[in-house]
């Protein structure tokens, strides 16, 4: 008997070693975003369907990490393509270019951020100033001198007259997520900004003013509820007295349980986000390695699926999964760029 | 104190008969409520999962008229070129503005377009193939439902408004007319158990995760069964006691403890990027996760080989039996049962990790079904990851569905290891 387990784990081993001999990648690798993974790999399948190339393998491993992945260098081991839910860091682009690696950019759509409370509860109507007062962890001292003070505020009547006597608790992404890098960026730093003295910072002391305006409290008030977007609704039905932070396809797909906040006025709906009326919207990109494009089979046409009309137009099926698509002079634009395959030099030069 | 009488004796004794059996029930008492807290937090898991999860091996299929018409089909004989570029989406339309001829605006044709699944006119495509004679003629066919549709004919059960959430009145009134027809059907979800994963919850399936859980099993039970075995062997019988093995055996119990995660970067580091080995693959993650069961198996080993009693061996050698011969044909087989039972733990935890595949890219969206060892393939706990997080409200059902797949394959690895050990068992 024992001698049989031996015979069959050598037999399984040498059949392995055997297969790795001959292979060489033929299918598309993709890392990157959890945010931008749906749309990704739903092309991913339309695109094996529609052609002979077998289907792209998508790992989710947040926009930093695929990052990483992709920058390491050039090779069958690395990975072709990468998600974010926010543009490439400068530091990135160096990483990537002192490894031998060429990046072309593809913006594909927009991404809404939405606060939301649970549907039995009275809608919220915020603006940025108030996101900003009641999350940041040190705010502008209230008897209107220019200091600042740690965030004092416990309802959102203490930070809005006009707004509810309740208490201030909202479940969000942890700091590792793009998520809450873009809801800093655009909702936080967005009320932020409307402090004349804060925003006079940015030119003086950039790190600072980032660190006034990035700052999430940590009293208690801001939750980290994790990476998982649905755990987050299951959340707020549970507690009607709670606003979650997450993506709009979340809220779009949740309609019968969650609302989203009007903020500036603006609610997030389909329309609203695409013509950027509200405010807390964020593009999303994939990168492409320059040096694989003739060497893995299929990349070409994959991005040619991907900037398809049918695939992110205004009526593509990406819609569909809750992406919010460019306008259309600027798909046809992106469109005509991605054939070139032109790579990205440096941030400022877009 | 000592000259009690037996009277005096037996009093006392009495006394404390009552505290001393109160004491006993009350211990009784205390596992018994253990127990059953064991057995309700079961019974409310088992519940929740089933009564979440049972929805997805139902799936709502919609049945049309199809005509397979060649000139909408835009094709003249049935070959793979002609399968390949032929109109199914085309027939299918057409079969839907048939059934619903009163719909006429553009948009109303789109939104009526969207209750069959996007996968429809593939199912189209492999009948036309699989028997060519069908062109010219018509059939009825049942199609996937799109996933809203699922989800709101589901609903209906509950409620009876249901949950409208992305269905519009109108298409709610076409479903509704659909029902009443009996052209609306739920019926078993095949789907579920041939397909890989999709990002369409109607197309999605457990196959590929399956094939990849058990090509990753293999893998690891193939190599970490054997070097464990062998290990514990040499550590138990031949190794001599002292400041080196003791130094082994510290660092394989502390092995043991170490978060698995790190087992994950190791295995990027040495078996992705030093030999270069594919990610995503079976054998990779079944390398990381050898390492990570071996310790669980090298103790477990030992402690059943220190269980075997050591007469048997003294018999052994008394009978002139050399110690390989004493390990071979004595030792081993009394501690096999043992050895398969750490085995199986040490497999039943390979089978529900997911930190250390994350580093080595099997966390990832995969439609084909893996056919070895190094094709990209994911895991069922993976699956389960990626499918709770997704925004599709189908999914929900198709997760606790994942679940009691696990579930399931857990309990049938568990009941064979038993079945394996009593075989064994039996024969000494």
């Amino acid at each position: 008997m024992n001698k049989q387990i031996l015979a069959t784990s050598l037999a399984a081993l040498t059949l392995a070693t055997s297969q790795v001999a001959m292979a060489a990648r033929d299918y598309i690798s993709v890392v990157g975003s959890s945010t931008v993974y749906p749309f990704t790999t739903t092309v991913a399948e339309r695109f094996s369907r529609a052609t002979q190339f077998k289907t792209p393998v998508v790992e989710s491993t947040g926009t930093g990490g695929g990052m990483k992945l992709f920058c390491q260098g050039v090779g069958e081991s690395t990975a072709d393509i990468t998600g974010a839910s926010r543009r490439i860091k400068q530091s990135e682009l160096e990483m990537c270019n002192g490894n031998g690696v060429d990046v072309v950019e593809v913006q594909i759509g927009y991404d809404g951020i939405v606060l939301a409370n649970a549907k039995k509860a009275a809608p919220f109507e915020l603006s940025r100033k108030d996101i900003f007062l009641a999350l940041a962890k040190e705010v502008p001292n209230p008897n209107g001198s220019e200091t600042l003070v740690a965030n004092p505020y416990k309802t959102w009547k203490d930070v809005n007259p006009a707004l509810p006597n309740t208490k201030i608790e909202v479940l969000g992404p942890p700091p590792t997520s793009g998520t809450r890098d873009a809801f800093a960026e655009l909702a936080m730093e967005g009320g932020c900004k409307k402090f004349g003295w804060i925003k006079a910072m940015k030119k003086k002391d950039k790190s600072a003013y980032k660190a006034i305006c990035h700052n999430v409290r940590e009293d208690g008030a801001y939750v980290e509820a994790g990476e998982n977007d649905n755990l987050i609704v299951n959340k707020l039905v549970a507690n009607p007295n709670a606003l979650g932070i997450f993506g709009f396809s979340f809220l779009d797909q949740n309609a019968d349980k969650v609302q989203g906040s009007l903020i500036e006025g603006q609610a997030p709906t389909f329309d609203s986000i695409a013509d950027q009326s509200y405010p807390v919207s964020r593009p999303l990109f994939i990168y492409v390695k320059k040096a694989h494009a003739d060497v893995v089979p299929g990349i070409k046409q994959f991005l040619a699926e991907f900037t398809n009309e049918r695939t992110w137009g205004d009526e593509g099926y990406l819609t569909d999964k809750g992406m919010i698509p460019l306008p259309q002079e600027k798909r046809q634009q992106i469109a005509t760029d991605v054939r070139k395959l032109n790579a990205l030099s440096n941030l400022a030069a877009k | 104190m000592t000259n009690l009488t037996q009277a005096q004796v037996r009093e006392r004794i009495e006394k404390r008969l009552a505290s001393r059996h109160r004491k006993e029930k009350l211990f009784r008492g205390l596992g018994i409520a253990s127990i059953a807290f064991g057995v309700l937090a079961v019974v409310i898991l088992f519940s929740d999962i089933i009564s979440k999860g049972s929805g997805a091996f139902m799936q709502t299929a919609i049945q049309l008229e199809i005509h397979y018409d060649a000139q909408v089909l835009d094709i003249d004989k049935v070959d793979d070129e002609s399968l390949a570029w032929a109109n199914f989406s085309g027939v299918i339309r057409q079969a839907l503005r048939e059934r619903f001829p009163s719909v006429t605006s553009r948009g109303e044709k789109r939104e009526l377009y969207t209750l069959v699944s996007s996968g429809a006119p593939f199912t189209l495509r492999d009948r036309l193939a699989d028997d060519p004679e069908l062109l010219g003629k018509s059939e009825k066919v049942w199609f996937a439902a799109d996933d809203d549709v699922d989800t709101f004919v589901k609903s209906l059960k509950d409620s009876k408004e249901g949950f409208r959430g992305r269905t519009s009145e109108q298409k709610a009134g076409w479903i509704e007319q659909l029902l009443d027809s009996g052209e609306l059907k739920k019926r078993f979800n095949t789907t579920f158990f041939t397909n890989g994963d999709s990002r369409e919850p109607e197309q999605a399936g457990i196959r590929a995760a399956l094939m990849g859980s058990l090509f990753t099993l293999l893998v690891t039970l193939a190599l970490s069964f054997p070097i464990g075995v062998a290990a514990a062997i040499y550590l138990e019988e031949y190794a001599p006691k002292n400041r080196w093995t003791d130094l082994i055996e510290v660092n394989i119990n502390n092995l043991a403890a170490v978060p698995s995660i790190v087992f994950g970067l190791l295995g990027l580091a040495i078996f992705i990027n030093f030999f270069e080995l594919p990610r995503s693959a079976p054998l990779v993650g079944g390398l990381v996760l050898t390492l990570m069961t071996l310790p669980t198996i090298i103790i477990s080993s030992r402690a059943a080989l220190k269980a075997v009693p050591p007469s048997i061996r003294e018999a052994a050698m008394g009978m002139g039996a050399s110690r390989m011969q004493v390990v071979f044909h004595h030792v081993l087989p009394l501690a096999m049962p043992g050895m398969l039972t750490g085995a199986i733990i040490g497999m039943a935890q390979a089978l529900g990790e997911t930190a250390p595949l994350l580093m080595i890219g099997m966390v990832a969206f995969i439609v084909d079904v893996p056919a070895g060892v190094t094709d990209p393939a994911t895991v069922l706990p993976v699956q389960i990851f990626l499918w709770a997080d997704s925004p599709e409200r189908a999914f929900v059902e198709r997760t606790s569905a994942a679940i009691m797949v696990l579930l399931s394959v857990l309990i049938v690895m568990n009941a064979s290891a038993v079945l394996l050990r009593k075989k064994l068992e039996r024969r000494w």
